[in-house]
């Protein structure tokens, strides 16, 4: 919403300054965006001195003008205008603006040899007359003015608010005014009685049909006959410009300018355009209209329309129509002052993809006690600038105005902003917003204006109170330092430490999207069902990521080719299962891309993330199975031996996707439910001082053969004496048969009651060299 | 002098002036080997009388351990030399550059919801946290925002279904919804999370982060909101004091609305928070509409608070002086390298935010 002081003033009696509106408009809750000397395709043509004009050395009827425009150097301009001499006050078009004639945009040219910046206008060029005989001559008065735009010279800033949508109120300038007076910025000027002669009854008939979905339920109207329509004066056009506007006919900008002035939309018809009378109706589906927006509208069943007995004029509360649009040669004018309801009429325009300055108010609420008034006003200028007569006001309406009433108990003022505000204030304060206020004992009974729909009970009363007050009133309470609740749960404080136990092993935190291309992200679905967005941003980012590697491996792919080749990246996040909220896990998904990396590197650090996340490794083993993504034969996932969970997956990217690069995925929700079962208290730890052997082995296995399970079985031949297994060799090569490799490990033997003796070592190693040959149809290395 | 007294000075003499650990390993044997000095003169005493045994003995005895004494000094003495000698010698370039170490990073908005969860946690607040896939419903019904209003304008949302019943949450806000509805009064937490509209451009990304908060209990009212939120802005930025304007707003599911901006000036092109005379809109916030407390089955007649919504990516451009927020899902290994935080880096109360 725009506006000018200058207009402000024809409400608010206010000595205040531009600056100090400015602070209390955003103390009271209508926030400034900007405020900015207006400029439009308009701005850029300035006032200008042509200094010298001499003949243009290679054509006779052209002129080589050396002209002031109010920077630090003339320009040079060639200009074909007869009056052009020296001194002559005119307007400057530079490079870049568009004429408004022929909507040409001008360069900077060379004319018979001579480079002209720009051009000298005509009064037909910038659309001021039919004149296109010479160039402009401005009087005397311009002389202060050079380098000012023409345009605008005599405005002051025009000040931007960002209104919300609780405020169709001060979508219009008396709105803005009403809030200031409130904040003791100045007086409201009252709304002046329209005192305009009216000629006889609105002759044409008007009609609004009932139904449930009736949008409209106030239509008022009167005809205006016998009018000159012309272009506005040149104020009007000052104040539709600030608006951002473009003028177009008085008719037209008189229904603007008092949309803007009271925040009531208006339609103007050419009467004459119109088939016997007015039917205000629902549309059936595939009737259709041209806008004024000069595109052409299929609409469905059910949207509010005007009509004439031909068809639809226009779209209620959203668009007129070009049908019976008013023109320059317009008589006869049906002035429109109507009612929308705001669901309908957002719904209507949503599904049209339209939108309008009227229909922005429509959807936000107008006051239905406008109607009137709007008229008048509209009507008012008419005819003081095109003249004619008016008809009588002609209202329908097809239901009562509701006056809302609420019981406002003003202790809850005090209850919420925590201050005390004295009831003269609250009262003062309503009223000067204008509500209606009777006292019943201890409450208010508050009658809310019908230009505010926003208001509907206590707690929007207590925020006009504290806005108009002040929110800088209000007394700040420190923070009281108790706690209830631990601050993070249990599963919260896994993913704190997942996520700085990952970054601690060389990796980068990266947050992606959650969004992904459906294309790479059915390479990491598996089975899991897909979630589309209807309305992605764009089509590469069409759904939500099944795996957190799509958007990693896409991004490690960017970072290689901005020259990284070693690098590690992870992500800590959800990833989607489900179109339902909820359907979704947490991953630690982390990869890497190195020289010389293998499988173990990758389990390593996997591994070790879990230990510190409190998991014992040996409650966990390896599977071979892996989702499709990764390499079937570099592979593997970590799942607990009890109460099966998968907890982790690792390996080799598979190489059809990306070339070289390991990755793990650590599914949380699994692993926190997995401790949250398996709490144990850790048990006293007891050493034993006994002596520690180690004994050496090598085993030929079949070449598939586990390590795993080698461990497994070397562990189980005496769990008491056996403390630990260690891998430390696998060989292949020379020596061993081509289908087997050799293990080589480690096995260290101690007892917690005695110091063993040579005959038990020997006892436990044949154990454990007959266990494994049976098991594992392994034979001992010699 | 016997010839023992004449042969032990003699090699106590060489003992002496040895040079090297080998002149002193041949005199040692020449002294304590299995035919040197000490054990030949013992080897002597079976001839002797048992009186003169027992004075020759002690002899022996005294000089064997005048002789240890010498031999261990001498020892320890030319050990030391040599060492020294050695270190002499040896020499390396250590201005040549140390071995790489892999050590990774924590992002910024990970660090900022730390810190911010540390802050919070000091005065009571517990983090929750909602589904990023969310039904209309907690996403704008339930939080006072009715269908076909311009309110929703504002969110740009990206819709799952077409029927435009489930969506990815525009707001942190329906957290506040599923906490209230799963739980009892009073209610104090904050709610961290990825957040979504379907806006691109420069200062805006499809996905972005938001921090919800919401304190309700029976007596809370704006003064308490005020005073949470200006120990909040000044722990943040680690500064004592701090400029703080609410200017009143409108959200659906809060009344009074207000937005908060901080004061900042600019100094060589950086933002310098809690002094100057220019605004940041840095939050909005207000008290929990009464609709929402109803839909949350919360007694709004015996219940009442406030909520408040961060902008997270920007409170960490804020703070650590990142201008683009885009660059924070581009995932740009030299960006993740600077902007990002040693995990060891662990915010904390009693350490404090940052390094």
């Amino acid at each position: 919403m725009k506006f000018t002081k200058d207009w402000l003033k024809d409400h608010l009696k206010t000595n205040k300054t531009e600056a100090q509106i400015i602070e209390k408009l955003n103390n009271i809750g209508l926030e400034v965006e900007k405020a900015e000397p207006f400029k439009n395709e308009l701005s850029d043509f300035v006032i200008a001195k042509i200094i010298k004009a001499e003949k243009h050395p290679n054509a006779d009827r052209l002129k080589l003008c050396h002209v002031d425009i109010g920077e630090n150097e003339l320009v040079k301009v060639v200009c074909g205008g007869p009056n052009a001499k020296d001194n002559l006050l005119t307007i400057y078009a530079p490079p870049g603006s568009v004429i408004p004639k022929n909507n040409m945009k001008l360069e900077v040219s060379k004319i018979r040899g001579e480079t002209s910046y720009g051009m000298l206008c005509s009064e037909s060029e910038l659309n001021l007359s039919k004149e296109s005989e010479g160039i402009i001559e401005l009087n005397q008065n311009y002389k202060t003015k050079i380098g000012k735009s023409y345009f605008n010279s005599n405005s002051g800033n025009v000040i931007e608010l960002s209104i919300t949508p609780n405020r169709p109120d001060c979508l219009g300038i008396r709105g803005i005014a009403r809030d200031l007076s409130a904040g003791g910025f100045g007086k409201l000027i009252d709304n002046k009685n329209v005192k305009i002669k009216k000629h006889g009854k609105q002759t044409l008939k008007v009609k609004i049909e009932k139904g449930k979905f009736q949008a409209c339920t106030i239509f008022g109207s009167c005809l205006i006959k016998n009018i000159k329509n012309q272009e506005s004066p040149e104020w009007l056009k000052t104040r539709i410009l600030s608006l951002g506007l473009r003028p177009i006919s008085a008719v037209v900008d008189i229904t603007n300018y008092v949309m803007f002035d009271l925040n009531r939309p208006l339609h103007a018809y050419d009467v004459d355009k119109i088939n016997k009378g007015i039917i205000v109706r629902n549309s059936k589906k595939g009737e259709s209209f041209k806008a004024l927006d000069n595109k052409e509208y299929k609409l469905d069943d059910g949207m509010c329309v005007i009509s004439d007995h031909q068809g639809v004029l226009g779209l209620g509360g959203i668009i007129g129509g070009t049908r019976s649009g008013t023109e320059l040669n317009t008589k006869n004018v049906l002035l429109e002052s109507a009612y929308f309801d705001p669901e309908i009429t957002r719904k209507t325009a949503k599904k049209l993809e339209l939108n309008s300055d009227a229909k922005f108010r429509f959807e936000r609420g107008i006051d239905p006690n406008s109607v009137t008034i709007g008229l008048e006003k509209a009507a008012e200028m008419i005819v003081k600038i095109c003249g004619g007569e008016v008809s009588k006001l002609d209202i329908q309406s097809t239901k009562k105005i509701e006056i809302k009433k609420i019981l406002f108990d003003p202790t809850i003022a005090t209850k919420t902003i925590g201050i005390q505000i004295k009831i003269n204030d609250i009262i003062r304060i309503l009223k000067d917003l204008g509500f209606q206020i009777k006292k019943k004992s201890k409450a208010l009974i508050v009658e809310v204006p019908s230009w505010r729909p926003d208001i509907s009970g206590q707690i929007d009363l207590v925020e006009e109170i504290i806005r108009i007050k002040g929110f800088d009133k209000i007394q700040s309470f420190e923070p009281e330092k108790k706690r209830f609740k631990p601050t993070l749960n249990f599963f919260q404080r896994n993913f704190h430490l997942a996520q700085r136990s990952v970054a601690s092993k060389g990796y980068l935190e990266t947050i992606t999207w959650s969004f992904t291309d459906e294309k790479i992200n059915n390479s990491f679905r598996e089975n899991v069902e897909e979630v589309k967005i209807v309305n992605p941003i764009s089509s590469d980012l069409n759904v939500l990521r099944s795996s957190l590697y799509p958007n990693l491996i896409y991004f490690l792919k960017k970072n290689i080719d901005r020259g990284f080749e070693n690098q590690s990246l992870f992500e800590i996040g959800p990833s989607f299962i489900g179109k339902r909220p909820g359907d979704q896990i947490t991953v630690v998904c982390g990869i890497r891309k190195e020289h010389q990396i293998d499988i173990y590197d990758i389990k390593k650090d996997v591994v070790q993330t879990l230990v510190e996340l409190g998991i014992d490794k040996n409650e966990t083993k390896i599977n071979v199975n892996t989702p499709s993504y990764y390499h079937p034969g570099k592979s593997g996932s970590i799942i607990t031996k009890n109460y099966p969970k998968l907890l982790a997956n690792f390996g080799k990217i598979h190489p059809k996707i990306i070339d070289n690069t390991y990755g793990f995925e650590i599914f949380l929700e699994n692993l926190v439910k997995y401790k949250s079962q398996n709490k144990k208290d850790k048990p006293t730890i007891t050493f034993s001082d006994y002596q520690k052997s180690d004994r050496d082995f090598a085993f030929v296995v079949q070449k598939d053969f586990q390590a795993q399970e080698l461990i497994d079985i070397i562990s189980n031949v005496d769990k008491l004496m056996i403390k630990n297994v260690k891998i430390f060799d696998v060989y292949e090569g020379e020596n061993i048969p081509k289908d087997k490799k050799s293990i080589a490990l480690k096995v260290t033997i101690q007892s917690d009651f005695k110091t063993l003796t040579e005959k038990d070592l020997n006892e436990i190693s044949q154990k454990i060299i007959s266990n494994v040959e049976e098991k594992a149809s392994a034979k001992l290395r010699s | 002098m016997s010839n023992f007294e004449k042969l032990k000075d003699e090699l106590k003499d060489r003992l002496i002036k040895a040079q090297s650990s080998q002149e002193v390993d041949i005199v040692r044997t020449e002294i304590f080997g299995k035919n040197g000095l000490i054990n030949s003169e013992f080897k002597k005493l079976g001839s002797l009388s048992p009186e003169e045994k027992k004075k020759v003995a002690s002899k022996i005895n005294i000089t064997k351990q005048e002789l240890t004494k010498l031999f261990n000094d001498k020892a320890v003495k030319l050990a030391e030399a040599e060492i020294n000698e050695q270190v002499k010698k040896e020499k390396d370039d250590v201005t040549l550059p140390e071995k790489d170490f892999r050590i990774g990073k924590i992002h910024p908005v990970s660090q900022v919801i730390d810190e911010i969860s540390s802050i919070f946690s000091e005065i009571g607040f517990s983090v929750e946290e909602g589904p990023d896939v969310e039904n209309e419903y907690y996403n704008f019904t339930a939080l006072n925002t009715p269908e076909n209003h311009p309110a929703k304008d504002m969110h740009d949302t990206f819709y799952i279904e077409e029927n435009m019943k489930t969506l990815l949450r525009t707001h942190t806000s329906p957290v506040q919804v599923r906490t209230m509805l799963k739980g009892k009064p009073p209610f104090k937490i904050i709610a961290p999370g990825r957040t979504y509209r379907s806006d691109s451009d420069q200062t805006h990304t499809p996905m972005f982060h938001q921090l919800e908060g919401l304190h309700i209990d029976k007596n809370i009212n704006m003064g308490h909101l005020k005073g949470c939120l200006n120990y909040f802005i000044k722990e943040f930025f680690e500064v004592d004091k701090i400029k703080m304007r609410f200017r009143p707003s409108h959200f659906p599911f809060t009344e009074p609305s207000a937005e908060v901006d901080i004061g900042y000036r600019v100094e060589n092109n950086k933002i310098v928070i809690g002094e100057g005379d220019r605004w940041l809109e840095i939050l909005g916030c207000g008290m929990v509409h009464p609709n929402v407390l109803k839909n949350s089955k919360v007694d709004p007649n015996k219940f009442q608070g406030f909520a408040f919504g961060i902008g997270i990516d920007r409170l960490a451009m804020l703070k650590y002086g990142i201008n683009d927020l885009r660059s924070f899902f581009e995932c740009d290994y030299r960006w993740l390298n600077y902007y990002g935080f040693d995990p060891l880096n662990v915010p904390t109360n009693y350490r404090g935010l940052s390094k």
